[in-house]
Parts: structure tokens; C-alpha cells; sequence
């Protein structure tokens, strides 16, 4: 019980993989330009992963080691695939905001680095678990820094207006932006671990 | 025989420091401050001294508490980068923004690198450009130069030169180049721009002060200069749809105030004589491209940000040959 807990717990913070590990950097910085894109892009990954996970996790033993990576592929680009249709037919507004990035789920270095890091070594609750703890993980830290993105941007929180409008730095909802507050984040993510 | 001191060498000091240092270039932009000031009253004494007093007190508390660092405020670094900031801005921008470009010009530009001597960027362009892209409508307006008369907010605002300049390009229309005067964007006298960019003449003084001082050299200013005026001579004299002549270039917008003070900081400028000319030129290709091409009316200080983070790839390059050192065959 206290290593299925250790397991999903891993990716909340210890190694959270935007903060900690710096993996997935690419939607990252591109979808928190606010709250909602930032928490959906998440959410969105969290599925693909605990999806993959599950199944590479499952198929483990049968995967022959030489086509390991295509395979994997194979199957994270099933779920994307899936999760792409959906989207498309039932949250057509939020699909044409996130736009090219949920295609590019596949190439997410976090989908495929808990592949080859845990499904293929451990059991399928295990897996499952780590695909849930990682895809949390990255929810949170993309809502975070697609709130303080939005509010520093705009103004606003999940289209709430906080300030005024025309208080808004627009530099935060563009690219450089971006990276300045990751780098803030990080830097408090790092400063509050000692 | 106690007060000698044991050291290893240099022996010979010779007196110089930070503080003296930034404290020239600081009696350097004295005459065209005292203009701007003249200029644009109430508001230029306000944004400046609130840039400056803002950058000061974050610097404070920056490298007190954060960085738990005995905090550098005497040195001086911190007034001259609020000062540079406010000759950046214009004289009409709410006192908010200008604390706003402070703490990133100090913030991110400055102490989240380490503090004076580890920034690449020049901390008060870093702050200017911010705030640029953050509020691209009050960072674009420029009071009319009124002196006293004037009001801080909701001032009778105008174009820059190099805005009507930009317009000409788009529009390919040369008569509004012609109606740009040469003379009054030299002088500083009744022009609309940031604090700073006013007057070519006041610049050149500072400029001499410092080379005179030796504060600076006079490789980094010239190759810029030299650079502006040949490849935008290039353009004019080979007839392009638009482009002014290159004294218009020289006259206007931030390339003297960038050429002198801004992009000569000593921090984020190349070590040895070549790079500095090669940093030069590159400033000036870059300004005159942005200012023919680019969106932007102006772009010293996106130019010498870029500049900047070539910095240290020119260092590794022209590092001088040591004594003795010959080529491996």
C-alpha cells in the first residue's frame, strides 16, 4: 500500500515533470496562455498517459525489446488519436484552442519517458497509478502557470475578471511570458524544497 | 609596521571603482536630463525619479532578503540603470508602469542573475522592453513637449519622428521623410520621444565626458554610428522605396542615447577591442533593419538586447593571443 501511494504521489512533486524534471516543456509553454487551456492541456495528457501506461504495462512482456519505441508509439498514438475525436466532436471551441497540440501528445517526452522509465518494468496498477500521479502533476503545475499567466496577461482567472483589463502585462500571454514565468515558478518551486 | 598589508600582485591601484564609474556616466546624462526636464516638466521629474527610487529599493530588498547578500545600493549601478530606464520611457507613463519596469529591469534583468557584473542583458533595456511589449499603447504615446505647462497624465500626445518615418515606409510615400527636420531632432529642441532620445548634441557631450574620463572607449559608439550611417546610406543612396537619409538615422530615436550609454555598459559589452567592434556593427545592422523592415518604429534596444547575447561567443572569439602563443601546425 505505501509503495502504490509512493508511486502516485511521485509525480504530484518529488518529480513533478514540468517543475522537477523539466520534461513536456513544448505545450508547457505554449498552452498556459490561460487557466483553462493550461488545466485542459493536462487533463488532456493525464488520460493519454494513464491510457499508456495501462496498456504498455500490460503488453510489457510481449513487446520485443528491438521495436520497443515504435511500439510504444504505436500505442500512445492510438490514445491520442481517441482522445483527439472526442475532443473534436464534443469540445469543438476547446479543441480549436489548444489546436495542433493535441496532436503533438504523442511526442510528449513525459508520455513517453514513464513508458520506458516505469509501465515496462512494473505491474499495471503500478502503472496506472504513476501514469495518474505524473498526469496530476502536470495538470497542476500547467493550471498554476496558466493562472498566473492569465492574471498577469489579462487580468483575469478562468475568464474572471480580477483587475481591470488594461492592467494586463501582455507580454505574459505571449511566448516570453512564458518562459519568465516558468523560470519564477520554478525558482519558488526550488526556494520552498530547501 | 602593522599597517602594511601582505598582497599578492597588482601593487599599484589606480583609484578606480564602480561607484566612480557609474557615477560619470551618471554626470554624463546630466545635460540631456536637465533638458528633458525642461522639456517635459512635472512628468519627466516624476518618472524619473520614481524609476530611479523604485530601482533602488528593489535592488534593497532584492539582495537583503532574497539573496540574503549584503546589499550594493552604494555603488551607484542601481540609480544609473533607474535613470537610463526613465530616458527610456515617456514622460507621460502612469507612475504604476514605471515601478513595474523598474522591479523587471532589477528583478529579472539584474538580481535574479546574481546581481551587478553576472547579467547578460543590459538590466534597463531589459525593463524598457518589458514594458514595450506589456503595454504597447501607453509605452507609444508621447507627450508634447510643453516644459511646466504641460500635464503629467492625459497630455497632448504625438508622434515620434520615427513613427511618421515608419508610416512613410508603409505607405511608400517620401514627402513624409522630407517633413522630418534634420536640425530639431539634433538639438532636441520642441521634439516629441522618450526623455532621453531628445537631444543628439547633449548625447555627444555626455559621450565626450566619458571618453575624456576614459570611462569608455570609443570603440563601441563609433562602430555603431559608423555602422548605422553606412548600411542606411546603403539603402538611400541605392534609392529603396522609403528610406531616409542616414544623418535622419543618426538624429532620431535611440541610437545615440543606445550608442553611448547603453550599449557601452561594461557587464553586458565584449571584453577586447574587436569584439567590441564587431558587437558595433552588429547593433547598428540589426537597428537599421528593424527600423527599414521590422514592425517596431525603432529598435536600438531590441538591437543591443540581441547584441547582448552574442556577448560571450565574441569574448571566447577574440580573445587576444597570449605572449609567446603560436599557432599548432
Amino acid at each position: 500500500m505505501g509503495k502504490a501511494l509512493n508511486t502516485f504521489t511521485n509525480g504530484l512533486l518529488r518529480e513533478n515533470p514540468t517543475i522537477v524534471l523539466v520534461l513536456g516543456m513544448c505545450p508547457t509553454l505554449a498552452t498556459t496562455t490561460s487557466a483553462i487551456n493550461g488545466m485542459s492541456m493536462g487533463l488532456a495528457t493525464t488520460f493519454v498517459l494513464l491510457c499508456s501506461n495501462v496498456v504498455i504495462s500490460a503488453l510489457r512482456n510481449l513487446i520485443p525489446d528491438k521495436v520497443h519505441i515504435p511500439a510504444y508509439i504505436v500505442v500512445i498514438a492510438s490514445f491520442v488519436t481517441i482522445l483527439q475525436l472526442v475532443m473534436q466532436a464534443y469540445l469543438p471551441g476547446l479543441y480549436a484552442s489548444l489546436g495542433l497540440f493535441i496532436p503533438l501528445i504523442v511526442v510528449n517526452c513525459i508520455v513517453l519517458g514513464r513508458a520506458e522509465a516505469f509501465a515496462a518494468k512494473n505491474g499495471v496498477g503500478l502503472s496506472a497509478l504513476d501514469g495518474l500521479g505524473m498526469g496530476f502533476g502536470f495538470t497542476i503545475s500547467l493550471t498554476i502557470l496558466g493562472i498566473v499567466r492569465e492574471f498577469l496577461g489579462t487580468g483575469k482567472i478562468f475568464d474572471l475578471a480580477i483587475m481591470p483589463e488594461e492592467c494586463g502585462m501582455l507580454v505574459f500571454v505571449l511566448a516570453p511570458g512564458a518562459f519568465i514565468a516558468l523560470a519564477l515558478l520554478m525558482a519558488l518551486v526550488n526556494s520552498l524544497k530547501k | 609596521m602593522e599597517n602594511l598589508i601582505v598582497s599578492p600582485a597588482p601593487h599599484a591601484h589606480s583609484n578606480d571603482s564602480v561607484r566612480k564609474n557609474m557615477l560619470n556616466v551618471i554626470i554624463a546624462l546630466l545635460p540631456a536630463y536637465v533638458l528633458s526636464i525642461v522639456a517635459f516638466g512635472w512628468g519627466a521629474l516624476i518618472v524619473s525619479a520614481t524609476s530611479i527610487a523604485a530601482c533602488v529599493l528593489f535592488e534593497y530588498l532584492i539582495a537583503k532578503y532574497l539573496l540574503k547578500q549584503q546589499p550594493t545600493i552604494g555603488d551607484l549601478s542601481a540609480v544609473l540603470t533607474g535613470l537610463l530606464l526613465a530616458f527610456n520611457l515617456p514622460s507621460n507613463l502612469p507612475i504604476w508602469i514605471v515601478i513595474i519596469g523598474a522591479l523587471v529591469a532589477i528583478g529579472v534583468g539584474k538580481m535574479s542573475f546574481g546581481g551587478l557584473g553576472n547579467n547578460p542583458f543590459n538590466p534597463a533595456l531589459v525593463g524598457r522592453v518589458f514594458l514595450l511589449i506589456s503595454f504597447p499603447a501607453q509605452m507609444t504615446t508621447w507627450p508634447k513637449p510643453l516644459g511646466f505647462a504641460g500635464k503629467y497624465l492625459n497630455a497632448e500626445t504625438g508622434a515620434t519622428p520615427l513613427a511618421a518615418m515608419k508610416e512613410a515606409l508603409k505607405a511608400g510615400d517620401a514627402s513624409k521623410l522630407a517633413e522630418i527636420d534634420v536640425w530639431s531632432t539634433f538639438t532636441g529642441w520642441l521634439e516629441y520621444g522618450s526623455m532621453g532620445e531628445l537631444s543628439v548634441i547633449l548625447l555627444l557631450i555626455g559621450g565626450i565626458y566619458l571618453l575624456c574620463t576614459k570611462t569608455i572607449t570609443w570603440h563601441i559608439p563609433v562602430s555603431i554610428l559608423a555602422s548605422v550611417f553606412v548600411f542606411a546610406g546603403l539603402l538611400y543612396w541605392c534609392g529603396y522605396q522609403g528610406a531616409a537619409a542616414p544623418w535622419v538615422h543618426l538624429c532620431t530615436g535611440g541610437v545615440m542615447l543606445g550608442a553611448i550609454f547603453m550599449a557601452t555598459d561594461y557587464v553586458t559589452s565584449p571584453m577586447t577591442p574587436l569584439g567590441q567592434i564587431i558587437y558595433g556593427i552588429g547593433i547598428g545592422l540589426i537597428v537599421v533593419v528593424i527600423r527599414t523592415w521590422g514592425s517596431y518604429p525603432e529598435g536600438m534596444s531590441f538591437a543591443i538586447l540581441i547584441m547582448n547575447a552574442v556577448v560571450p561567443l565574441l569574448n571566447i572569439y577574440c580573445r587576444p593571443k597570449r605572449f609567446g602563443e603560436t599557432k599548432k601546425a
